[in-house]
């Protein structure tokens, strides 16, 4: 994954070599439209879902003229939907997709180049290595976050579903699929809390993310935030291969 | 004893009228949510099955359930399974004591051997090899499963016998266990609540031994019939919810308008149980209709699971007491400010290496 391949230098109207950049296509259309129906998703969710567990001032008037909390419920269910649709093609676009489009699925413990990349990039971070290495998709360490989130992302996903299933009834395939939740945890509560720190870890994937996705893109010399729009991931550095 | 005693022969030897009798059925297989023809069939098997005895054991209790139990709405279902029908041993209300008590136990275990049902009120400490229970000169946890041998199944009730309750809350002094972790080879059927509902309590007894085996159970071991829905799916108060109009304190205007009790802590969204169909005492009221929260009584460590005035449950790991979002928020503060100060030794780090290049 370390190797990138080669475009060469094209010639300007002054004759004049452009830059080299060697430019790698990383992240397939599937892949890239999910993550931004997946962010958007998780926007809604999360301030919806804030909003249900600490409800907004109270509304006036009549029962009958209202249905705020209702309205907020909805929302949550149907972007909570949305993100499940979502990630059930997405987990079918890493069977169908490119080798990139597989990577946040697993782990793989048992490559030892893998996992001294997880350490050096944790030193990369810690300022204790000088220069990044660089990588076709995530760096090891970005993988395993990244894989973290998904897991996170499934934990939610469940729980979620299992609390719907409290409103949809006993008899409903909600309850059928994911009922089991509740061998797990009997009390209801636990499970509304679980689920509700579990958006918090997603806030916090959510803070590193952007940040190093930023920070990588200025100072690694490596697109990141442009390859989720184009696919593409440009390493602008010539010199450090 | 010649042919097979009946319940129905017992409720006319004790003077019950047929009149009454078809009443109690119908009464009862209306409460338990069956169908139109569940009364003949209740008042058939009632009148030829063999009378199946209940015992009934208190362990580490507070005698709530037995409270509740005497108090059922239906005057009739109380009368005929409580003094009529099968409660062949309850030692706290029963005239029977000491030695002749105890010796029904163990002719109940003999004579029905199989065929009786058990109903715990209350659970077995295991600390101490059962000391801190002592019933009739033995662990009460001895005795338990001494009679939980030749049961038919076992009724656990109440919130001890089915979760563990008030004396299973942390940290548990006297290791206070519920029925299902002590016995593991009989079909139980749980009836949480602290107490349970009356109704509940005789729609679950008449069930069982009229039909002789156990009503549908869901995935905790408690009658569907019952326990199927939350509290919140069926409170009066929830288009309040559903509109966005709370309680926002004890005494405001909402409170006295009965909007819903979420932002005061209410569990009815996590809690299942009957109260808001069934209601108390004869229908007359439900703690939510009496202007107080649902504290969640038939669930799982209710007492453990925070403040009953807090919507959001505060989680005591780690020696900490906050909640969800008093630990998300200090999270995300140390990452952003990790992220923050990163960011700036990433700049420092910048200028300086372009100089020194």
């Amino acid at each position: 994954m370390t190797e990138a391949t080669q475009i060469h230098g094209v010639l300007d109207a002054h004759g004049e070599k452009a830059a080299e950049l060697q430019s790698v296509y990383v992240y397939e259309a599937p892949v890239r439209l999910w993550h931004w129906i997946n962010a958007a998703a998780i926007i809604v969710l999360a301030t919806t879902g804030y909003f249900i567990a600490s409800p907004l001032p109270s509304t006036p008037g009549e029962a009958s003229s209202q249905f705020l909390m209702g309205y907020i419920r909805f929302a949550h269910f149907s972007a909570g939907y949305v993100l499940a649709v979502a990630l059930l093609l997405r987990i079918y676009w890493a069977f169908v997709g490119n080798e990139h489009a597989k990577q946040i699925f697993y782990l793989p413990v048992w490559d030892r180049q893998w996992l001294s990349g997880v350490l050096y990039e944790a030193g990369w971070y810690a300022f204790l290595v000088k220069r990044p290495k660089k990588y076709i998709g995530h760096n090891p360490l970005g993988h395993l976050v990244m894989h973290l989130f998904m897991l996170n992302l499934a934990f939610l996903v469940v729980t979620g579903f299992a609390l719907y299933s409290e409103g949809a009834g006993r008899d409903s395939w909600q309850y059928k699929l994911f009922g089991w939740v509740f061998a797990i945890w009997p009390n209801s509560q636990d499970v509304h809390t679980w689920h509700h720190l579990a958006m918090w870890g997603v806030v916090l994937f959510v803070i590193i993310h952007i940040y190093t996705a930023v920070r990588e893109d200025i100072v690694s010399r490596q697109s990141l935030i442009s390859s989720m729009i184009s696919g593409e991931r440009v390493f602008r550095d010539e010199a450090d291969k | 004893m010649a042919a097979i005693e009946t319940f129905y022969d017992v409720i006319r030897r004790q003077g019950v009228t047929r009149r009454s009798f078809t009443k109690f059925c119908s009464l009862t297989a209306a409460s338990l949510g069956l169908g139109q023809t569940a009364a003949t069939q209740m008042a058939q098997a009632l009148e030829t099955k063999p009378r199946i005895p209940v015992i009934w054991m208190h362990g580490l209790e507070c005698t709530c359930c037995s409270e509740s139990f005497i108090r059922s709405a239906h005057p009739l279902a109380k009368d005929v399974v409580l003094s009529m029908i099968s409660l062949d041993y309850d030692d706290t209300i029963m005239a029977a004591a000491g030695h002749q008590a105890e010796a029904i136990l163990e002719e109940t275990k003999e004579k029905y051997k199989g065929k009786y049902i058990l109903a715990v009120e209350g659970n077995p400490p295991l600390n101490e090899g059962g000391m801190f229970c002592i019933d009739g000169g033995k662990p009460f946890v001895e005795k338990l499963k001494w009679m939980a041998e030749d049961a038919m199944a076992i009724i656990a009730w109440g919130a001890c016998a089915s979760w563990g309750c008030v004396q299973a809350a942390k940290p548990n002094p006297t290791q206070a266990t519920p029925i299902d972790k002590v016995i593991k080879d009989k079909p139980i059927i749980k009836v949480p609540g602290c107490p349970p509902i009356a109704e509940v309590m005789t729609g679950v007894v008449t069930y069982v031994t009229t039909f002789g085996r156990l009503p549908e159970l869901d995935r905790q071991g408690r009658p569907k019939m019952f326990y199927s829905q939350r509290i919140h799916d069926k409170c009066y108060r929830r288009p309040h919810f559903d509109a966005g109009q709370f309680v926002e304190e004890w005494d405001d205007e909402a409170a006295r308008k009965g909007h819903c009790l979420y932002k005061m802590g209410c569990k009815g969204p996590t809690t299942y149980n009957a109260c808001s169909t069934v209601r108390w005492n004869g229908g007359v009221s439900f703690p939510i209709q009496s202007g107080h929260g649902c504290i969640g009584c038939s669930e799982e460590d209710f007492w453990d699971k925070g403040s009953f005035y807090d919507r959001l449950t505060k989680i005591n790991q780690f020696g900490i007491e906050h909640n969800a979002d008093e630990v998300g928020l200090a999270a995300a503060a140390v990452v952003g400010g990790a992220v923050a100060v990163h960011a700036g030794v990433t700049a420092v780090k910048r200028i300086t290496t372009k100089h020194e290049g």
